[in-house]
């Protein structure tokens, strides 16, 4: 796997799953994500989708942009769906109802649907155990609904929720912890992940696969008209969230902490804030506190990845 | 050769829907439905029935992964009551939507608040347009047979709708009484294996659940509810044939004294076994009144009940369910617009009874037939008494 960037474009399928045509915005990274997720899985694969941005842009009936059978039930229960397309794979299969052979069960949510109104689903998959891969697309609020704020919405995001107002200066909380909730379930694998690096995205689908169990990825996903930034700004912007320690990429194995890539030095936030209009707002002493924060979760992450070497 | 057993109906139940062989169930406890899936869970665990047993962290998620094992191809049971299906609700709309024939049996509970885990129909009254077949059990009996009778009903390429098994909450969930048990074999003879016409297969994807764009929702719509409707053939054809597998009258709708009956009531669930009693104390007094049962409730089986209620001179409809605010309860809501399309039109006496648990007497039902032969005399309708309710 570590040469894998190398090689990874001629091990990339050329076949689309998710085909193009769909109606997600220009410039968006989480129809990106679903993309390379599918590159990645393959034609053997069952998804359950929550609804927001990805199920509405993929599935207006009958313009379906899938290539595997796919199913939508609601907001917040993709992880039972799930559940259940996984329990019901195993009693088929056993009872010769169906043909044997690996079938990878996804589900997919936004940060809402996981984060928020989907994270009781998602434990409860997490504790039973179901050999399901969840994938978290994280574009920071609720986009398809008009940008509310989520818990996975930044410190200071100005959302249609969270405005930047005379008194509360946008967000007033940061980001939840999806990975380290997921890795408190004692699943074989977690991981973060970012549009803006494909290979390294498509590489942890692959290992999620080859992991018994539950396992999650959490993959950040720049969303332009959400962040109000330009559409062909969010491969930057995802390599900037990504440089900057903002979005830190890692893996959870094994009980053990990874970092995915060795970064020399954090880049400054400001240089990821900057193009974005939801950040437009922030003061001086807001970015550096904003810096504060990110650089002092970087360094702890560091220590955790350290002592899992060591340990 | 039959063999009739002394068992609590829940643990019938569950004997029932395990010897129909399904392959998962996905549940979550409540009172009074409890001991359904805690006997499944054993029936798994014991290694007696191959299927996956799913304890989910909420009945939402209960319904969600239901829906995840059916769309698979999996025939796939559960069990719920009160709380635990209001709980559901959002996600009892998109099963019929997707024609997803998952079988539910519900242990009716009156609903909250305040909080109480006694029977009424509340908790299914304000469910009861989600589009689901629903049917209602008399007692222990009724939901053994009726059990294969769900599946086989919700799986018919006919129908392809998810159904619910009504029966009432410790009255029937937790009586035991001599039930007859069907042979394994009768059963397999009875009901043939799940076979979906549609559904997630990786050697031929399809989608399901779709956005409903405007030049399609309301069609779609319209199509659910025309299936729903033709169902009720179907569902008669194999109520007739497990009459004819038990020898016990399985019609749509039951009539019981309504041959000699000038007044009638009209219920559902195990009430009836207490006004069966009130009509023969009557008879013996000379009094000829009868009951009006209707065993489906949806899809609702308008020409049978209309036939039911026959000539007679006046109607009391019972609620076991309070419809706030409503111009009437539930049942009499519907029961009244029924009779305003049918060219008979008996007086009609509405009431509620037996709210979270209340006691219903014999006496309670006996007085109710008495006010209905006055009614009749009268020829006035009398709106809404609550009955066995302090002042
Ligand atoms: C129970 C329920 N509550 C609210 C909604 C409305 N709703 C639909 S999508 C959505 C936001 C989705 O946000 P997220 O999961 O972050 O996905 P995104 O749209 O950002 O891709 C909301 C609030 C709903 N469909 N169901
Ligand atoms: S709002 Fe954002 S996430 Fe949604 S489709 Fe547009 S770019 Fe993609
Ligand atoms: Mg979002």
């Amino acid at each position: 796997m570590e040469h894998f960037n190398v090689f990874a474009s001629k091990l990339v399928p050329g076949r689309e799953l998710f085909s193009p045509g769909h109606k997600a915005c220009q410039g968006c990274a989480p129809a990106l994500a679903m993309r390379y997720l599918l590159k990645a899985a393959g034609p053997n694969t069952i998804i359950a989708n929550a609804t927001g941005c990805m199920e509405i842009i993929s599935s207006a009936y009958p313009d379906i942009a899938w290539g595997v059978p796919w199913i939508h039930v609601a907001f917040e229960n993709a992880a039972a769906v799930a559940s259940g397309i996984e329990a019901g794979i195993k009693v088929l299969q056993r009872k010769g109802k169906l043909a044997p052979g690996k079938i990878n069960v996804i589900a997919i949510g936004g940060d809402g649907g996981t984060f928020d109104i989907g994270l009781q689903a998602l434990s409860g998959m997490l504790e039973r155990g179901h050999e399901v891969l969840y994938l978290c697309y994280d574009n920071e609020a609720y986009m398809n609904t008009g940008i509310q704020r989520s818990s996975a919405t930044p410190m200071f995001s100005s959302t249609t929720t969270s405005p930047a107002g005379k008194k509360i200066p946008g967000q007033a909380t940061g980001k939840k912890d999806l990975a380290g909730i997921a890795a408190a379930h004692n699943v074989g694998y977690v991981a973060t992940a970012c549009t803006s690096y494909p290979f390294d995205f498509m590489a942890k689908v692959k290992t999620a696969f080859e992991t018994p169990g539950s396992k999650l990825i959490h993959i950040f996903a720049p969303c332009p008209t959400g962040w109000r930034s330009a559409p062909n700004e969010i491969i930057k912007l995802g390599r900037l969230a990504v440089q900057t320690g903002i979005f830190p990429l890692y893996e959870y194995k094994g009980g053990q902490y990874h970092m995915s890539m060795e970064l020399p030095f954090l880049k400054p936030i400001k240089s990821y804030m900057k193009s974005q209009g939801r950040y437009r707002h922030l003061s001086e002493e807001q970015i550096a506190m904003v810096q504060e924060n990110v650089t002092a979760r970087y360094e702890w992450l560091q220590k955790l990845a350290a002592a899992s070497q060591e340990g | 050769m039959v063999k009739r057993k002394g068992v609590e109906s829940s643990i019938a139940l569950a004997d029932a829907a395990a010897m129909c062989n399904v392959d998962a169930i996905s549940a979550y406890p409540i009172t009074p439905q409890t001991h359904i899936v805690e006997h499944l869970s054993e029936w798994v665990n014991n290694g007696e029935l191959d299927a996956e047993f799913i304890p989910v962290e909420s009945e939402h998620s209960a319904m969600s992964a239901a829906l995840g094992t059916s769309a698979m191809g999996a025939r796939t049971f559960t069990a719920t009551a009160s709380q635990g299906l209001a709980l559901m609700h959002e996600i009892l709309f998109i099963a019929p939507a997707m024609r997803l024939p998952v079988v539910m049996a519900v242990a009716n509970r009156a609903l909250s608040g305040p909080i109480s885990i006694w029977n009424d129909h509340g908790d299914i009254m304000c469910e009861r347009d989600i589009g689901w077949i629903q049917i209602f059990a008399e007692n222990g009996q009724e939901c053994f047979d009726l059990t294969p009778a769900c599946f086989k009903i919700a799986e018919d390429k006919r129908v392809i709708l998810p159904t619910i098994l009504n029966f009432d909450g410790f009255i029937v969930s937790h009586m035991i009484e001599p039930i007859e048990y069907w042979e394994q074999e009768t059963i397999n003879n009875f009901l043939p294996d799940f076979e979906p016409q549609i559904k997630l297969d990786i050697r031929n994807p399809s989608t399901m659940g779709a956005v409903g764009v405007p030049e399609i929702y309301y069609e779609a719509r319209i199509a659910q509810n025309e299936a729903l409707l033709n169902s009720k053939s179907v569902i008669k054809e194999v109520f007739e044939e497990v009459t004819k597998i038990t020898g016990r009258p399985y019609n749509l709708v039951e009539s019981y004294n309504m041959e000699k009956a000038e007044v009638a009531l009209f219920m559902m669930g195990s009430l009836t076994e207490t006004a069966m009693t009130a009509v023969k104390n009557l008879k013996k007094r000379g009094i000829e009144v009868g009951i009006v049962r209707p065993r489906l409730w949806r899809p609702y089986p308008t020409e049978e009940i209309i036939e039911a209620i026959g000539n007679i001179k006046a109607l009391g409809i019972v609620d076991r369910a309070m419809g706030f605010g409503a111009q009437s309860h539930p049942v009499a809501s519907e029961v009244k617009s029924t009779l305003y399309s049918s060219d008979k039109r008996p007086v009609v006496c509405e009431y509620v009874i037996g709210l979270g648990g209340r006691d219903v007497r014999i006496e309670d039902i006996e007085a109710m037939f008495l006010e209905l032969i006055e009614a009749a005399k009268s020829g006035k309708s009398q709106p809404v008494k609550y009955i066995g309710v302090r002042e």
